[in-house]
């Protein structure tokens, strides 16, 4: 499918600068990676969460423990949609008791896919808090929930769609802001 | 008893008797009469007065008083004969009783019937065949009712024969399970020769066919179903022919379903051993595979046989080794039929059917010529039970049936005029139908109807 | 999106490749849900699920209600045993009135085969087989196959030998259609009057000789025997099907492999199989059970998707 592009909000640099200035903010806000997890979102949110770790370990040294979770058994459109979601694992290989949990999406926007990430989370026990990091917020929200880490905030029109491209599926880094393929 | 309710009582009793009129003065134009003797179909007119065949010929009738129908393209033969059918009175009225019986044979293009002795209880005496008789006194439909050999169907002990045989019964038979006791069949074959009457035998070995609910195979393999195996029935068979051969008794196999039955039989006539058999329209239209579904419309005894067997049926009735199509009619209330398979009862409907079945699976299909087809349907049955086939001349009473071997229909269980529904061919497109039948002093058009 | 093409499970005869992968996939993820410290998910909130037992198994039914409650749907169970003068009345009027209750989703075990197609004809929810009569059990050889793969990462070409009663076994039935569709090798062994009829139309091999089988087979598939085979003269006597057909530790010692030993249960210690062997290294007997949740987890998951009616379907 053809995506007409309308403007560029990262390229490869300005997305590589936005993980390098979240992963900061995540480690001053938290005053150091003690007690620290990351966990993301499948697919491209777990893909953040990776890089973040990855940048986190390149500042102080240490691995982070990291999550990767589908919440796809979680959502509450489940009912709605014409076919059954392929289900993908989640793996969260460590104990989130009393962590300080960094849950990473690419985008946010109605809040239904956090709130969905939260009850699942809450399925492996209780942690000490969880924060939320985003590489774009979009607007729009139907649910009170607010990204504490967020890359860029912009509204945009109807019609238009935010299509986030990671090197590691997509075989391109960028985020775009691009034009809301009309159904045929 | 709850569900034994004679629901027949309210309904409206003779709700087809409408329909039927009486052949005070019919003239039929443009007919096709089949002679069966000579093998040829001859245009013909025909004048019934007062029941009876009054002038047949190309026919010149000036200010004719009577009705007159125009039946171009029509076949007129001698009426069609079921040999076969479950009427359930006594005993099962809710499934059909003796008049609803007769309203759907006779809309099917039937004149006679022979009534299965399997009611309940058991047509095994005087009183119930006189019933059925009288039942059917003076309907268009003339009724042979069938007896058991042995009292209450229970292989003990042999009914009345000459008595019965007095009563007008036409021949004997335990239809439903076979006698299992080959030394008590050997009686009935011995004591029934005084009379020249036939003996029907339902064949079925009841120790391999327990339980079964299809035909043994691989089917019955992929459902999980206990199977009937074909040997069940041949067995049997065999049995029957060595008995008949050695009584020099008359033996007349039901509903005969497999290669191994059909190639026994065929056989014993060439031996010379007086052995018939009949073949219902759904042995010949289905088998086995179709029951992937689990349908228990398609419950029935003997079961569905292999495609095989279905190419032995077509075979037997093209060499003539099988003598007569005839239906096993067998009402089941839905209540009964709707239920998983092995809960089901056996049996389908086929007066309405077999008509349309015959013409398009054997004389379409072209397994059978037309006039072979039809005469197993129409002649043969009254030459099996030993019955003058009626004659179509002048002076002679009518009983004729008049078929439409070109109409296309859909079956449509619902404008069926028996009381039960269960029959596997609702939706089915078939070619043929009766339009009418003569019979008794009575006829009816079931193509205006 | 999946593209999962059924809208029931009725049996494993006919379902493809690719629908019996997609099933042993979810099943992998809801196995992960069942390893977590809460194992429960909302997925089928709302979702109403009945589980007809009209045959006693506490097994497949406690399997098939705790799968229901991870998946937080809301379940009632029925179980009864059927007279033989009240077969066919239960079920229908049971069925109408699972219609009554709008009920999206119906579990049925069943002494008739063909029960679950019956049911499938007269509601209009989507109806699991759950076991009838000889016909099939397919979450049994779906947790069957679930199983296999967990231990040989493949089912492709592995020969599998179910041994014992294929005449009257719905795991055995499901597990040749399962099976042989993933590109396995089929052998049936049993005595000869336990092999149903025709059964080498099936794309199988037969043998009537135990260890003609265990020399063959990478895994042994054992069925249960029924003392009330031995009273319709299957065979002579369980001592005999014993000594001849049972699995022991010395007949499969004998071959130098290692050979994995499955079983649905319950088990017939001492007929079928020497209770050493069940318990040992060798079987895999236990990961079925666990592995049973999951995949009924994934049926469900996977068949509740087609709620919806057919129409909107084509819609969109």
């Amino acid at each position: 499918m053809e995506l007409k592009i309308k403007s560029k909000l990262f390229d490869e640099i300005g997305l590589t600068r936005t993980i390098t200035r979240l992963s900061h903010e995540i480690i001053e806000k938290n005053k150091g990676i003690d007690n620290l997890a990351v966990i993301g979102i499948r697919t491209r949110g777990a893909i953040i969460a990776q890089r973040i770790c990855r940048e986190i370990k390149s500042i102080e040294g240490r691995d982070l423990p990291l999550g990767i979770l589908d919440i796809t058994m979680y959502r509450d459109d489940f009912r709605n949609m014409l076919e059954q979601p392929k289900l993908q694992k989640t793996e969260i290989p460590f104990n989130i008791d009393d962590k300080n949990i960094v849950l990473i999406d690419d985008v946010i926007y109605t809040g239904r896919t956090t709130r969905a990430a939260l009850e699942a989370i809450m399925a492996f026990g209780r942690p000490k808090c969880i924060r939320m990091a985003v590489l774009v917020d979009r607007g729009g929200r139907e649910l009170p929930i607010q990204p504490d880490y967020v890359g860029r905030r912009i509204s945009i029109s109807p019609g238009e769609e935010i299509s986030v491209q990671m090197n590691e599926v997509d075989d391109i880094d960028g985020v775009l802001l691009v034009e809301r393929p009309t159904s045929p | 008893m709850m569900k034994r309710l004679n629901r027949n009582y309210l309904r409206k009793k003779n709700h087809v008797s409408d329909a039927v009129g009486s052949a005070d003065k019919l003239l039929f134009k443009n007919g096709s009469l089949i002679d069966f003797s000579k093998r040829q179909i001859v245009p013909q007119d025909m004048l019934i007065v007062n029941g009876v065949v009054a002038e047949i010929g190309h026919l010149e009738i000036d200010e004719f008083d009577g009705h007159q129908f125009d039946i171009a393209g029509k076949l007129i033969m001698p009426g069609l004969f079921d040999m076969h059918v479950h009427f359930r009175e006594p005993g099962r009225e809710d499934e059909e009783t003796l008049l609803s019986g007769a309203s759907s044979a006779m809309f099917g293009g039937f004149t006679s019937v022979c009534t299965m002795p399997n009611t309940e209880p058991a047509t095994d005496n005087r009183e119930i065949i006189e019933y059925i008789l009288n039942s059917l006194s003076n309907h268009l439909i003339e009724v042979h009712p069938i007896a058991a050999i042995t009292i209450g169907r229970k292989g003990e002990q042999l009914v009345e024969i000459a008595e019965l045989v007095d009563a007008g019964v036409i021949a004997f038979s335990d239809d439903g399970s076979s006698v299992a006791n080959p030394m008590l069949l050997r009686r009935a074959l011995d004591y029934s020769r005084m009379f020249d009457i036939l003996i029907i035998e339902h064949c079925e070995e009841p120790t391999l066919a327990a339980n079964g609910a299809m035909h043994e195979g691989f089917m019955s393999t992929k459902l999980g179903l206990p199977g009937i195996p074909s040997i069940a029935e041949e067995l049997i068979v065999a049995r029957n022919i060595m008995l008949a051969r050695y009584t020099n008794g008359k033996i007349h196999i039901a509903h005969i379903s497999t290669k191994g039955s059909i190639d026994l039989v065929r056989r014993a006539k060439a031996e010379g051993i007086q052995v018939t058999c009949e073949v219902t329209p759904h042995h010949f239209s289905l088998c086995d595979e179709d029951l992937e579904t689990y349908d228990t419309n398609l419950k029935m005894n003997p079961p569905l046989r292999t495609p095989s067997d279905v190419e032995a049926v077509f075979e037997g009735l093209k060499d003539g080794t099988i003598d007569v199509i005839a239906t096993d009619h067998a009402p089941h209330s839905s209540e009964e039929k709707d239920v998983e398979f092995d809960a089901a009862p056996f049996g389908i409907i086929g007066s309405e059917t077999a008509v349309g079945l015959t013409i398009t699976k054997l004389v379409k299909a072209g397994k059978l010529n037309l006039i072979d087809a039809l005469e197993k349907l129409s002649a043969k049955p009254y030459q099996v039970l030993g019955l003058p086939v009626p004659e179509i001349r002048s002076g002679a009473k009518a009983t004729i049936s008049i078929i439409d071997q070109d109409i296309e229909w859909m079956v449509d269980k619902h404008a069926f005029r028996s009381q039960s529904r269960n029959t596997p061919f609702h939706g089915m497109r078939l070619h043929g139908k009766s339009w009418g039948v003569i019979n008794n002093g009575k006829y009816l058009i079931s193509a205006q109807q | 999106m999946s593209s999962f093409t059924l809208k029931h499970l009725l049996g494993l005869e006919g379902v493809s490749r690719d629908d019996i992968t997609t099933i042993l996939d979810t099943a992998a993820s809801f196995r992960e849900v069942l390893d977590r410290p809460y194992p429960k998910v909302p997925t089928l909130r709302g979702t109403t699920v009945v589980n007809l037992f009209f045959e006693a198994s506490t097994r497949t039914r406690i399997s098939f209600e705790l799968a229901e409650k991870r998946l937080s749907a809301d379940t009632i169970s029925f179980s009864t045993a059927t007279s033989s003068v009240k077969k066919g009345e239960t079920l229908r009027d049971t069925a109408q009135n699972i219609e009554a209750m709008r009920v999206d989703m119906v579990v049925i075990r069943h002494s008739a085969s063909g029960a679950p197609h019956f049911l499938s004809k007269c509601i209009k929810g989507t109806v699991i087989n759950a076991g009838d009569g000889a016909h099939e059990h397919p979450t049994q050889a779906l947790l069957d196959m679930m199983t296999i793969r967990d231990k040989f990462k493949r089912i492709e070409n592995l020969r599998i030998a179910i041994v014992g009663d294929i005449l009257h076994s719905r795991v055995a039935r499901s597990n040749i259609y399962g099976l042989t569709t993933m590109g396995a090798q089929v052998m049936l062994c049993a005595p000869s009057t336990l092999i149903p009829y025709e059964a080498h139309k099936w794309p199988v091999q037969i043998s009537y000789n135990v260890d003609d089988a265990i020399e063959w087979a990478d895994i042994l598939m054992v069925l249960r025997i029924q003392l009330e085979r031995q009273q319709a003269n299957f065979f002579p006597s369980l001592r005999e099907y014993h000594n001849y057909f049972g699995l022991t530790s010395d007949r499969i010692k004998r071959v130098n492999r290692d050979i994995t030993i499955m079983h649905p249960g319950p088990i017939n210690r001492g007929v079928e199989i020497e209770s050493e062997l069940a318990d040992s290294d060798k079987s895999v007997i236990l990961n079925q059970v666990t592995n049973g949740v999951a995949v009924r987890m994934a049926v469900l998951y996977l068949l509740s998707g087609e709620l919806k009616s057919d129409d909107e379907k084509t819609k969109s």
